[in-house]
């Protein structure tokens, strides 16, 4: 049995209070579509009820707490059917038990939960590494990214805090949204379905005029603080993997 | 007259040899300006040498008055020389930051006419972020030795870490090289901002409101195998230097040949000590971090790291009295002692035992290093220990099934735990 929800956090906790309401423990949550392999598989499409996330929200806090719903929340950035099911699971075992051990890692499921938020807390890092500015005319700073999981929603924080007088765009062409800071609030923005961008640069409106004047001078400088007879390319690509590069001013094209 | 990319790239090129890239430790909020300093730091990329990317590492300038034979700025090279302006660094720090290209700034200096004079001009730069450009983002700056106190107590109130490089690990050494310098010069601005850090630290008790003072603390860099120290005189002059001046941290570099003249140092051309470089940054995280005192790991009979395994297994492998240790009844302090267990596994065992006995399969999944560490310990379900096998049979064992060891024989540079 599929449960189909709009991929909202608050949608995936409405999965869990159907499958009480059902008794449809085993119930795996989708996003959207049926997966093709399962056209003829029974599925249940899940409507975002608030009365209902917060029912089970606030259970769920009395158990284990703020930071234990975060931990789910970060899981549930992840953004895989394989997470997404995992946390289900834990969370239908959490009720049916009363209680959970969230630091049991000798439990399968809940190492799985914790290797999985350590890889999202990794991405999450990177992209507050990774993430580079391009200053347009209108003195707005874009930044694209396709992170491997959803984590734009836990760095916006961080880029709020840091860039505070200056005006930014990062938007996730993966999936399709971005937050736009505008001086004073961070705000989601989403371009429709038709709209979508193939061409990161294509983004630019117009460069400010000294735009390619810092990137060349960035790349001088990545070149140059470099020490060639200490070249480990196996180290930097650990550090630095290809999939990144496309954004990276001082890898792309390389 | 140089562009300004030329310069950029002389500047920067004559910097890299100085290692420290930690941006970690800043305490820096923002205000409405710019930036902050995240605690725990940020490496925004890795150049093809496998380093941390997270300051704009830079020289004011190449010219120095000083002939250092290991360094590529002594006066004697001929190289280019160029020098920034205040202005051109501040505006370069910023046009970077506001992009998140980097952390902040690491700003050194060769010396020009005079300590005080050299030390001013960084003084100025450092001010004029802070106040004029109201930036929180991070800053590493060189004390320059024989600059006066109060420059160096005024540079202090703007940076968040400070730092004199020791860069030879004995008088004796240095001497060679540097017969200009000696490490006394070094302990007095070390000694300056350590005082005035305590100071800060005690006025905070009584105080509401007290200025950050180097928030970040101190560090000290040391050249390795330009002169020919031991291991065991290079940890001695390390440990000395973290209890003297409560230094954050020591960084051990490998010396780079750059000198065909002087023929008391490594030729051109030779292979920069990586894997040796390693092992003392390894050393220095178990004196730290793992509760081992240096005798344990270096001492008379044992003056050099070995090269083929990590130090805490060297030791493991000498002390086969202590193990196997036991992974459900041990506490922390042995946990970490066994050779592939780090702190985050040790902890997680901790936690993880509370819910039942740990059992291989569990261990193998924590993400140690059960190749290693299983000789070294008994999880509930371990067949009956054999009993401590000869230590060179399970050395061997370990460097047979260990990729790793292929690394270490290619003398590849190794990435630090």
């Amino acid at each position: 049995m599929h449960y189909i929800f709009d991929g909202s956090f608050s949608g995936f906790l409405c999965c869990v209070f159907e499958a009480f309401e059902r008794k449809e423990f085993n119930a795996i949550p989708i996003k959207d579509k049926i997966p093709e392999t399962d056209l003829f598989s029974k599925h249940r499409m899940i409507i975002t009820d608030d009365t209902k996330w917060n029912r089970i929200f606030v259970g769920m806090e009395k158990i284990i707490g703020k930071k234990g719903i975060q931990t789910f929340y970060h899981n549930f950035l992840a953004d895989t059917p394989q997470a997404w099911q995992n946390g289900f699971r834990l969370i239908v075992k959490l009720f049916k038990t009363g209680s959970i051990d969230m630091g049991n890692y000798g439990n399968t499921e809940m190492l799985m939960m914790h290797q999985t938020i350590k890889k999202v807390s990794r991405e999450r890092h990177r992209m507050k590494a990774f993430v580079r500015f391009v200053k347009s005319s209108e003195n707005l700073y874009t930044a694209l990214i396709e992170p491997d999981f959803n984590v734009l929603p836990l760095v916006t924080n961080f880029f709020k805090n840091r860039f505070a007088d200056q005006h930014w765009l990062i938007y996730d062409l993966r999936r399709n949204y971005g937050y736009h800071y505008d001086g004073h609030a961070v705000q989601e923005v989403s371009r429709s379905n038709d709209e979508r961008i193939s061409d990161p640069y294509s983004f630019e409106v117009e460069l400010d005029p000294r735009e390619l004047e810092f990137q060349h001078l960035w790349i001088t400088y990545f070149k140059s603080t470099n020490i060639e007879s200490r070249k480990n390319i196996k180290l930097h690509l650990k550090h630095v993997p290809r999939r990144y590069w496309n954004y990276l001013v001082e890898k792309k094209g390389t | 007259m140089l562009g300004f990319d030329e310069k950029l790239k002389i500047l920067a090129d004559a910097a890299k040899y100085d290692v420290s890239c930690s941006s970690s430790g800043g305490k820096r909020k923002n205000g409405g300006g710019i930036g902050d300093s995240s605690a725990s730091g940020i490496c925004h990329t890795y150049t093809e040498d496998g380093r941390c990317v997270s300051l704009l590492k830079i020289l004011m300038t190449n010219y120095c008055i000083y002939d250092c034979a290991f360094c590529v700025s002594r006066r004697s090279n001929d190289v280019q020389r160029s020098a920034f302006s205040v202005k051109e660094v501040v505006e370069l720090t910023m046009n970077f930051y506001r992009r998140n290209y980097i952390e902040g700034l690491f700003l050194s200096s060769g010396i020009f006419k005079s300590a005080d004079y050299t030390m001013e001009r960084l003084m100025l730069v450092v001010k004029k972020l802070r106040t004029e450009e109201r930036f929180n983002g991070y800053i590493h700056l060189k004390a320059i030795p024989g600059a006066s106190e109060a420059l160096l107590k005024e540079a202090g109130l703007y940076v968040d870490r400070m730092s004199v490089n020791l860069e030879i690990p004995t008088e004796e050494g240095l001497k060679l090289v540097a017969p200009e310098k000696d490490h006394q010069s070094v302990r007095e601005p070390l000694t300056i901002v350590k005082n005035e850090i305590k100071a800060a630290q005690r006025d905070k008790k009584f105080l509401k409101k007290v200025p950050l003072f180097v928030p970040a603390g101190q560090s000290t860099q040391m050249v390795i195998g330009a002169t020919p120290e031991n291991d065991l005189q290079i940890m001695q002059t390390a440990s000395e230097y973290y209890k003297d001046f409560d230094l954050k941290r020591v960084y051990y570099s490998g010396y780079i040949p750059i000198n065909d003249k002087d023929s008391k140092l490594p030729q051109v051309g030779t292979t920069p000590p990586l894997v040796r470089e390693n092992r003392l940054y390894q050393t220095d995280w178990l004196l730290r971090f793992y509760g081992f005192s240096l005798n344990e790991i270096l001492n008379n009979k044992h003056q050099h790291l070995e090269l083929d395994i990590d130090p805490k297994l060297s030791w493991a492998l000498r002390n086969p009295q202590y193990f196997p240790i036991d992974i459900n009844k041990a506490d922390y302090n042995w946990i970490i002692r066994i050779p592939g267990i780090g702190t985050h596994s040790a902890r997680k065992i901790i936690q993880a035992r509370k819910y039942g006995k740990l059992k291989e399969f569990q261990l193998q999944k924590l993400g140690i290093a059960h190749s290693r560490a299983k000789y070294f310990m008994i999880c509930q379900d371990t067949v009956a220990s054999s009993g401590f096998l000869y230590p060179e049979r399970i050395k061997k064992a370990i460097l047979e099934h260990n990729p790793k060891s292929a690394l270490i024989r290619s003398a590849s540079q190794l990435s630090l735990f």
